[in-house]
């Protein structure tokens, strides 16, 4: 074919006058805007880090250990003291989890082997909804609605039903209102429980069929599949995902900053008001009175911000990165 | 020197009579890592012929392939050691413009992979990194690939059209389109059937066969028929070696080595 | 071997209790959210009027609407997004095509799964340390929307690395083959075949942000007027959250119907994300 001899020695002759395709020139820069938008990426978290440090250090060398162990939270006074605001922290962050992981344990289990699969989606995508609600929504709903059911039918019943002098009666004192820390704890647990639930469907989801399918061939009931099978084979990932709900836990702020009362006693019972370091600076960093107390509020940030760092590093090593957050 | 074959093949001759040398390779060496897979390789390819490379699984037809467009450059920890002579130039030596080369060798892969663009930007694709063509030069290069990949009849309405749309064996005329619209002077093909349905793959061998009017190809096939149908000479490879090599015709019927005659008759593979 | 009556009933016994607590706390999660779901059409519809879109926020007493918070909301999502978009889609397009198994690549993968669920707070402390303490010297929402971004940025990073892993390695060789620049391909040929993934990615994130409160506390903190990215900005999260601590019964309406165009701006988009990966995955 004559004509495309001609042709190709044309392209070539074109081809030979450019050094290199078109866009050549800029394939190193490329790469390093991607690697800087990378890095940004580790910037935060060093800077998260780094603010938190400079911003609560003032506080740090002022109260020293005192810091940590005093529950006196006095702006006017200048006198800070995080200890109570730790505990109500963790306490909170704790009794949510205790309600969250087996109802969320419970839908995982569900959707995985008993849902009828016309029902598979809109469960899956109901929630999902249940994680998207904004935090601060969950907080309204809690004090308007959830506080004051809660406290007609379950504080007043309990507080008149606890026998006087036993620990119950102690764990069951104080007003009922509605809010505090077990309160606070079921929002919290409302919001973990969509989280943990997906981030289990998805390991479980890992489990190749064969390994299924002869732990039922053998005879075993849906109920001995899940526990002794599937489960144990994704159980690193399961506490992973579980250290993924607590870490959560740990950081939310709205709900708890609606419902939990704002105390910083030191916390004698479940109804007791509290107060979490999230829902601390929440309240109080916008009209901070003095630099101490913005320091002290930074601070709290900080310690915060190890402690859930601890939590959420200890998740991803073990969920690894089969399941999406 | 060749120690696997039982009888004495001398690789080192392997020599083509009757052609001028398109590609000769010489003493290749591949490494993926610490893996040894290609052992002092030596292997001419012939201009406008067909070359097939045939062997069992591992046997490294398709690495020797990737070493031809230098494609092992992208992943670190593969290299190559030895010549390839193209046109007179080594181009596995340091300082060779990649793109420039890729530009001149042409790929086809064993899955077809359309690019998410229409059928014409698929073939247009190559063209506009390298020319600077008219709007009527450009329709008159993309027919041309088609037809010359025998889709043009198939697709002239809908160029606008998705190429992820088309068929199995569409896609891979596709991608036979597009990379010969670049007018390269070499087309490498990797298991380009495979993937594909009887009469697709009948359709590809009937292209294959006619471009290797103005082109040097070189496929690597694990089906022996096809390679006999469409090739003009044969490299049986094993292990990592080039076992035996020659005329496809004489291949086939009178093998020189042991193992390449158990191989084509079918006592392993 | 004879199997006892005994043991067997008691397996079905526990598989029976088993099965009926899935069914029971699936059914507790369900209610949570339909109860939600129900005060938020309830309270937010009666706190809806034609006001709501053409006045801005009133003082106590005063008519008004969620005008300036509805605009300052979309100015804040829609500038963090935007700024998310880019650093979230390269990053992510850095982590898929040149980390390879680096250390350094490792490290930035871990880092942004541990940024997706930080205490959201907290980034917006970091922001106020960084830009309104030190760099504005007052409260902007060009502030907000960068720890909204920051909010952001993993999870787009992170659908983005995803979607760009699943493309087939034969899909960036053929590109490479013609003699493409590296850049070019990922360009014009793998962010092309990911566009849908990237999308849903962008939509989450989306979801994400429109609803978080905390971060713009001290960044963005509120405005009662329209305002300018460059002084505080109306929000309605920061709307929601004041208005529904405050003591006034007319506030507090104002913030449930508030709380009814965020939850459905949050739950449309994710319901649409859903839709999206559906008719990916059948294509």
């Amino acid at each position: 074919m004559a004509d495309l001899a001609i042709t190709q020695t044309a392209a070539a002759a074109r081809r030979t006058a450019r050094t290199g395709p078109k866009g050549a020139g800029f394939e190193k820069g490329f790469e390093y805007l991607c690697f800087a938008a990378a890095t940004m990426l580790l910037a935060t978290l060093g800077g998260i880090l780094v603010s938190l440090l400079i911003g609560g250090w003032p506080a740090f060398a002022k109260f020293g250990v005192d810091f940590f162990v005093t529950a006196t939270w006095d702006p006017v006074e200048g006198v800070f003291g995080v200890s109570s605001l730790m505990l109500d922290t963790v306490l909170v962050a704790l009794l949510a989890l205790l309600m969250a992981v087996p109802i969320s344990f419970g839908v995982a289990f569900f959707l995985v082997e008993l849902c009828p699969t016309f029902l598979r989606r809109p469960i899956g995508t109901a929630v999902e909804l249940l994680a998207g609600i904004p935090s601060i929504v969950y907080g309204m709903w809690g004090l308007f609605v959830f506080g004051p059911i809660f406290a007609k039918y379950v504080e007043e019943p309990l507080m008149n039903a606890a026998p006087p002098g036993s620990i119950w009666d102690k764990l069951t004192s104080g007003v009922p209102n509605g809010t505090g820390i077990l309160s606070a704890s079921i929002i919290v647990a409302m919001m973990v429980l969509p989280f943990i639930a997906a981030t289990l469907r998805e390991l479980l989801l890992t489990v190749p069929a064969q390994v299924r399918e002869s732990a039922y061939g053998l005879g075993a009931t849906t109920g001995e599949v899940v526990m002794k099978v599937t489960l144990p084979y994704v159980s690193r990932g399961a506490i992973g995902a579980v250290m993924l709900g607590l870490g959560r836990a740990l950081g939310e702020t709205m709900a708890v900053t609606f419902i939990i009362g704002n105390s910083h006693n030191f916390p004698k019972s479940l109804f007791d008001e509290g107060a979490t370091i999230a829902s601390t600076i929440a309240n109080e960093f916008a009209e901070a009175t003095t630099p101490m107390h913005t320091a002290a509020l930074l601070a709290a940030g900080f310690i915060l911000f190890v402690i859930t760092f601890v939590v959420l590093t200890m998740a991803r090593l073990m969920i690894g990165r089969s399941a999406k957050a | 020197m060749n120690t696997m074959a039982p009888d004495a093949f001398d690789v080192s001759v392997a020599r083509i009579a009757d052609r001028p040398v398109k590609l000769d390779v010489q003493e290749l060496d591949f490494y993926y890592g610490k893996t040894h897979s290609l052992k002092g390789v030596s292997i001419p390819f012939a201009e406008k012929a067909v070359t097939a490379l045939i062997g069992p699984s591992g046997c490294g037809k398709s690495t020797l392939l990737r070493t031809l467009n230098r494609m092992y450059a992208l992943y670190p920890g593969q290299r190559a050691t030895g010549k390839i002579i193209l046109d007179g130039e080594d181009i596995l030596r340091p300082g060779v413009n990649l793109s420039m080369l890729r530009a001149r060798i042409g790929m086809v892969f064993q899955k077809p992979t359309p690019f998410p663009m229409s059928i014409y930007d698929n073939v247009a694709f190559g063209v506009r990194l390298y020319e600077s063509l008219s709007k009527a030069e450009m329709d008159a290069r993309v027919e041309e690939s088609l037809r010359r990949a025998a889709l043009w009849d198939e697709v002239k309405d809908q160029l606008p059209a998705s190429g992820l749309g088309l068929s199995g064996g569409q896609q891979q005329r596709l991608c036979v389109a597009r990379g010969i619209a670049v007018k390269p002077e070499i087309l490498l093909l990797d298991e380009p059937t495979s993937a594909l349905d009887p009469i697709s793959s009948a359709k590809l061998e009937e292209t294959v066969t006619q471009l290797k009017a103005d082109y040097t190809i070189v496929i690597v096939t694990h089906n022996l028929q096809q390679a006999a149908r469409v090739s003009n000479y044969t490299g049986f490879m094993y292990l990592g070696e080039l076992v035996e090599f020659g005329a496809t015709d004489e291949m086939f019927t009178k093998p020189a080595t042991k193992r390449a005659s158990d191989y084509i008759t079918g006592r392993f593979g | 071997m004879a199997v006892s009556a005994a043991r067997i009933a008691t397996r079905r016994f526990s598989n029976s209790a088993f099965v009926a607590f899935c069914y029971f706390v699936t059914a507790i999660a369900l209610v949570f959210l339909a109860a939600v779901l129900w005060t938020l059409i309830l309270k937010g519809v009666a706190g809806m009027s034609p006001d709501i879109f053409t006045m801005d926020t009133p003082p106590a007493g005063s008519r008004g609407g969620l005008r300036n918070a509805v605009v300052g909301s979309a100015m804040l999502c829609a500038l963090a997004m935007a700024i998310a978009l880019v650093v979230g889609i390269l990053a992510g397009t850095w982590l898929a095509e040149y980390a390879g198994d680096s250390r350094y690549g490792s490290a930035v993968r871990f880092i942004n799964d541990i940024l997706l669920s930080a205490p959201s707070i907290l980034i917006g402390l970091f922001i106020w340390y960084l830009l309104v303490a030190n760099v504005f010297h007052h409260f902007t929402g060009y502030a907000g929307s960068v720890a909204l971004a920051l909010i952001a940025v993993p999870v787009i990073a992170r659908t983005t690395e995803d979607v760009l892993r699943l493309q087939p390695t034969s899909l960036r060789e053929s590109g490479v083959a013609l003699g493409t620049p590296f850049w070019t391909v990922i360009r014009t040929i793998l962010w092309r075949a990911s566009t849908g993934g990237i999308l849903t990615g962008a939509l989450l994130a989306f979801s994400r942000i429109s609803g978080e409160t905390a971060p713009l506390l001290f960044t963005a903190l509120n405005n009662q007027y329209l305002s300018s990215m460059n002084e505080q900005v109306a929000n309605l999260p920061v709307v929601m959250f004041n208005d529904a601590l405050s003591a006034y019964d007319d506030l507090q309406r104002l913030a449930w119907a508030a709380a009814l165009i965020v939850s459905t701006a949050v739950l449309g988009v994710i319901i649409v994300a859903r839709i999206l990966t559906r008719e990916q995955r059948s294509s």
